[in-house]
């Protein structure tokens, strides 16, 4: 039920921020009513990032506490980040196709990072697919998890060298958006922006984990929902983290 | 004997073995210097006749066709302790996991620095290349990314060898991850080729080496993950 509370404040959240970012704040000179999509682009990528970052953390309390649980931690994280992820690159085209004049600008770092950062995780969800055995599968993401995150600093100092060495930049950088104007309002509009798509990513990452946890019950035995006393005994058992004494009888038990 | 010259003992035995394997049963050496070979000569007929281009891109061409030989050189170096069931017998020496990740990486870099060192002329003479002013600077690149991309190709080839669809999964995982590798090579070959006129090519070589140790340091603690699974 609190769950369900935090999914409706979120979206009226969203709402609300939108309405602010759409008819109270001021247009931007420049770049006019494009430079609006910067509030749910530059909070979806700040919010990927921090999923990416709960996968890799969670990846690597998974290898050393060895509970499945956190497997679906880093699960949550990495599905929530891919969802945000795509939605930044398509708010960055739909912004980069009046403003630069292209969907897609290579000069750019940001984007060209952003774009392999989807590829990293996509990989990182096929790699989760193809495995059956959750402790498996869960030590194999924990590991690509790990090598993506520390992967993504040198992916974005060699684009930005890429650019950088080469030539100046030749586009205005999005940092300068924040216009001098009416900055304020400006920075209100994106954090309130922010503030809302966290609602919204807490909820799916608790939903995603219960989604998990529920996916687990049905690998095993078949089946979800009310179960008794002698039988969630059996399933405390088999869902104890790999490497109990418990474990091995009770497999044996199982049709 | 000092903990790390023990270390150095089972990774250089390590490294032997496959080196010998390769050399007395030639499994596949030899098919794949020819199919980057043939990347090579492909990349050619895809860009057209216009030497001039074909000469600009070649640094780019060199490093791909190196990606994609090497995808097939570090899954072999794995699939052939799966195949025979020998990875099994790796994971039970009481040696420190470590020392085993830097055996494999040491014969997956050795691997790498042959198709490296094989291609380079192949490039040189297809695209005209003058390489004998910079050989310096290109062995240095071709070490460092063949270092890079064996650490990396180590971790993954062992993480995807037991997988269904290994032969989709590895390229899925790894090429991502070597974007930057390979956009650093690229940049430190044009450098050494051109002379160097923005005096970048230590940066470049900065990057790979720094990619090469973070790959390495976290291949090696992880390593021990993917023997026990």
């Amino acid at each position: 039920m609190r769950t369900r509370l935090l999914g409706i404040g979120g979206v009226l959240a969203v709402i609300g921020a939108a309405f602010f970012g759409l008819f109270v704040v001021p247009a931007d000179l420049n770049q006019g009513d494009a430079q609006r999509i910067m509030y749910v682009h530059v909070a979806s990528a700040w919010i990927a990032y921090m999923s990416f970052g709960v996968t890799a953390l969670a990846g690597i309390a998974y290898l050393w506490l060895r509970d499945l649980r956190l497997d679906a931690v880093a699960l949550a994280g990495a599905e929530v980040g891919v969802l945000f992820t795509a939605f930044t690159i398509w708010g960055g085209m739909m912004w980069g196709r009046p403003v630069w004049g292209v969907y897609w600008q290579w000069e750019d770092p940001r984007l060209t990072t952003t774009a392999l950062l989807l590829a990293l995780y996509l990989g990182y969800l096929l790699l989760r697919r193809l495995s059956e055995d959750p402790a498996r599968r869960a030590t194999r993401a924990a590991i690509v998890g790990l090598i993506a995150a520390v992967d993504i600093p040198i992916v974005h100092f060699s684009v930005i060298w890429w650019r950088g060495l080469h030539q100046g930049p030749t586009i205005g950088s999005p940092d300068k958006l924040l216009h001098p104007s009416a900055p304020l309002q400006f920075v209100a509009a994106l954090l309130l922006m922010l503030g809302a798509f966290t609602l919204v990513w807490g909820y799916l990452m608790i939903r995603r984990y219960q989604l998990a946890r529920i996916e687990w019950q049905i690998e095993e035995h078949g089946r979800v929902g009310r179960i008794s006393a002698a039988r969630r005994a059996s399933l405390a058992a088999h869902t104890a983290p790999a490497g109990t004494s418990q474990a091995a009888p009770v497999q044996e038990s199982t049709p | 004997m000092s903990q790390l010259a023990r270390h150095a003992t089972v990774a250089l035995a390590i490294a032997r073995k496959d080196a010998l394997a390769e050399l007395r049963g030639r499994h596949a050496s030899g098919s794949t210097l020819f199919f980057a070979a043939l990347v090579l000569l492909l990349f050619g007929f895809a860009l057209g006749p216009d030497s001039r281009r074909l000469t600009d891109a070649a640094p780019g061409l060199l490093w791909l066709a190196i990606v994609f030989g090497g995808l097939l050189t570090v899954a072999r170096l794995h699939q052939l302790e799966a195949e025979d069931g020998a990875f099994e017998q790796l994971a039970l020496y009481p040696v420190d996991r470590r020392a085993l990740f830097a055996g494999k990486a040491l014969a997956a870099s050795g691997a790498m620095l042959v198709l490296g060192g094989v291609l380079l002329p192949v490039v040189a003479i297809l695209y005209a290349l003058p390489i004998a002013a910079a050989w310096l600077a290109l062995a240095v690149t071709v070490v460092l990314g063949a270092i890079g991309f064996a650490a990396v190709g180590t971790a993954y080839a062992a993480l995807t060898v037991r997988m269904r669809a290994r032969e989709v999964m590895l390229p899925l995982l790894m090429l991502p991850i070597v974007a930057p590798l390979l956009l650093a090579a690229v940049k430190a070959t044009t450098a050494a080729l051109t002379g160097d006129p923005f005096g970048e090519l230590g940066s470049w070589l900065q990057l790979l080496a720094g990619f090469d140790v973070v790959m390495l340091v976290v291949g090696a603690g992880t390593y021990g993950f993917l023997l026990e699974e």
